[in-house]
């Protein structure tokens, strides 16, 4: 069968009537200001994401519902309904508000998927403070960059994770003020300058008046990846509330009885917008993991869990791929009516295995850490076009453009099938409203009413559109970006290194892989053990999950006529693909 | 092979995949991924890697029971070719 054939919704695949049926209709008739309104708002005016996510639910008929329920391999499942909810995180809120922590203040979250930590950022958005959810894989360089860019007060999280990942750093990050430790083994922390978790909530009290924040309050600062510099704090408020719950609707097709399972760590913007707040906000109930992927065991919890709407991402997929269908055969769902993917294009194969082996197509849709939610999506209703990302939402206008770099124009580009940059016309609520402390690189995202996203990508007559790949070098990895530069300046610190290029290889699982180019200062020669030695060095800094898998000894790297280091270059060399323009190359260059 | 041999060639792969293990204290009755940064990939590879050198066949299936080191080392020797 060629896997681009185009999928056509049977009846097996809409159990449920979709939320999404007419699709212009819809479009045209679709106002944010009305997706708002299905929300409650503040008693008293303003708006804040965890009163619609959790008092509005605990307040009436859902008190007692699920809200999420926390799977571990080694404790029994552990429920939270709307009700605890709403108590555990108003204790929270307390917590800060005794600590002095104040509306606009912000707070770091670095921890497994475990209760304190969805319980942490919701009480902080009660608190009116800001959150960043940091990923637990990342190494002790990428917490101290965020947590000093974005001046952290307080840190959030878990006795292991500090004394592996913190103490020793502390002192290089001292805009912390209080750190909050929560006891991996259930009990009590005592270490030196920090907190502890349990014992401060248990003296607060449950009762808490939601800080009284606008649409326009910060609510989320969420990192993502530059090519050239550190990683940037793209700041979200707290209107992109309206976006989660029309996402939600329109592209998870979150129906109130559902049980939802998204399967991202909230240390990614997925994780948070849909791994948190959109399925509260639909006062459904969802299952979080706490342990790593493993094959079997996720298709357990989609058996036993009785999952209806699963959101995964294309990594994920391929490694329950890979695993085989005789391990997917074993269990069976039937409750599973929709499957959903983001963080990079899913393959076009991916897509019909999940019909052949799952009984469901899977969903891709696409949206990015500046967007706030998915503004790109297959949806239920509508034929799939297998590794295309689907159509635009209601409410948000995309199309492609062309920048003019001498003029500094961008032109929209109406004929189909043209390659060029995806962008977006503003007014959705939950696009970001800047970078942290770096106006410059915020302006730039814009021409005038247009936010250009950096994603290449093409439209087709349908409507339908193709992701080709980034405009930068920003490397995509297991759907997480990597910024080159970050990984390109933990390894120049180790005193071998005279030069670091990083590209993202294509690789058949990860999508891209971090692979590192790297040429030696005088009295240092290329050898396994060295390679070893900056691998691990890089590792240790890192986290496995940004630190290369590869690193190739170069005499030199190739540069432009500048100095920057032409990661292009290594790319098409790593590829074997035309190398391109040089004629910026630098002439020592090993062309 | 011995338990021991098994366990310096399961270590050698270990390393090969995360140096950084060298310098560090590793209990091997401890679960290694709480003691060894490894991502999923990284995981996949250590399994292949065993795999690889000692033409143990791995299925999915018995994954989740490798938890430590002493697990990975006692699932190999018993199924040592």
């Amino acid at each position: 069968m060629n896997p681009l054939s185009v999928i056509h919704k049977t009846s097996a695949d809409l159990r449920v009537e979709p939320n999404l049926l007419d699709y212009e209709k819809t479009r045209k008739t679709f106002t944010w200001e009305a997706a708002q309104a299905e929300l409650a708002g503040l008693p008293g005016g303003g708006l804040n994401i965890a009163w619609e996510a959790v008092e509005r639910h605990a307040a009436g008929v859902l008190r007692d519902k699920v809200a999420l329920r926390f799977l571990s391999a080694t404790a029994p499942p552990r429920n939270l309904n709307y009700g605890d909810l709403s108590r555990l995180t108003n204790r929270f809120a307390n917590v800060l508000k005794k600590l002095g922590v104040a509306k606009g203040e912000r707070l770091f979250i670095l921890a497994g998927r475990i209760p304190e930590l969805y319980i942490a950022l919701l009480g902080s958005l009660k608190n009116g403070t800001i959150v960043s959810p940091l990923f637990s894989a990342f190494g002790p360089e990428p917490i101290a960059t965020r947590v000093n860019l974005g001046q952290c007060k307080v840190l959030v999280t878990t006795d292991f994770l500090y004394q592996r990942k913190i103490e020793k750093w502390r002192e290089t990050m001292p805009s912390l003020q209080h750190v909050l430790l929560v006891a991996e083994d259930g009990g009590q922390t005592n270490i030196p300058g920090t907190l502890d978790f349990a014992s401060l909530m248990a003296e607060a009290s449950d009762a808490f008046e939601i800080e009284r924040t606008t649409a326009e309050d910060a609510s989320l600062l969420h990192f993502t990846s530059g090519t050239t510099g550190m990683p940037k704090g793209a700041i979200h408020v707290h209107a992109a509330v309206a976006t989660h719950y029309a996402t939600g609707k329109y592209a998870l097709d979150l129906h109130a009885d559902d049980i939802y399972w998204c399967t991202a760590d909230p240390g990614w913007v997925t994780g948070t917008s849909y791994g948190i707040i959109a399925p509260l906000l639909h006062g459904v109930t969802s299952i979080i993991d706490c342990e790593e992927f493993d094959a079997e065991r996720w298709y357990r919890i989609l058996q036993d869990e009785k999952v209806g709407v699963w959101y995964t991402a294309p990594t994920a997929i391929r490694m329950l791929m890979k695993a085989g269908a005789e391990v997917a055969r074993k269990y069976s769902h039937p409750q599973l009516r929709f499957i959903a993917s983001v963080g990079e294009p899913l393959n076009p194969e991916a897509v019909w295995w999940g019909k052949q082996v799952l009984g469901l197509p899977i969903h891709d849709n696409w949206w990015q850490t500046e967007t706030g939610g998915i503004m790109i999506a297959n949806t239920p209703a509508f034929d799939i076009k297998p590794g295309s990302m689907g159509r635009p939402l209601p409410g948000v206008e995309a199309c492609i453009v062309r920048r003019h770099e001498a003029t500094g124009e961008v032109e929209v580009i109406e004929e189909p099938d043209t390659d060029g940059e995806l962008a977006l016309r503003r007014g959705w609520p939950s696009m970001f409203r800047g970078y942290l402390n770096n106006e410059e690189r915020y302006r730039k995202c814009f021409a005038g009413e247009l936010y250009l996203t950096g994603d290449l990508a093409r439209r087709d007559a349908d409507g339908y559109f193709w992701f080709i790949g980034r405009a930068d070098d920003i490397i995509k990895s297991a759907g997480h970006l990597i910024g080159p530069f970050e990984v390109e300046s933990a390894l120049m610190e180790h005193p071998a290194v005279a030069e670091a290029g990083v590209i993202g290889k294509p690789d058949p699982m990860l999508g891209e892989m971090v692979k590192a180019f790297v040429s030696l200062n005088k009295g240092y020669t290329e050898s396994e053990a060295l390679r070893s030695e900056l691998l691990g060095h890089a590792r240790k800094r890192l986290g496995a999950a940004v630190a290369p898998k590869e690193i190739t000894f170069l005499p030199t790297l190739p540069r432009t006529r500048s100095g920057k280091i032409m990661r292009r270059l290594l790319k098409a060399r790593e590829l074997g693909l035309p190398e391109g323009d040089t004629s910026t190359l630098e002439s020592g260059g090993s062309a | 092979m011995t338990e021991n041999e098994v366990k310096q060639v399961a270590l050698s792969v270990l390393v090969s995949i995360a140096p950084e293990v060298a310098d560090a204290e590793l209990q091997a009755d401890k679960p290694l991924r709480r003691q060894v940064d490894l991502d999923s990939m990284d995981w996949l590879n250590f399994l292949l890697g065993l795999n690889e050198k000692l033409h143990v066949e791995i299925p999915e299936a018995d994954y989740a029971r490798l938890v430590t080191l002493n697990d990975v080392v006692k699932y190999l020797v018993a199924k040592l070719p």
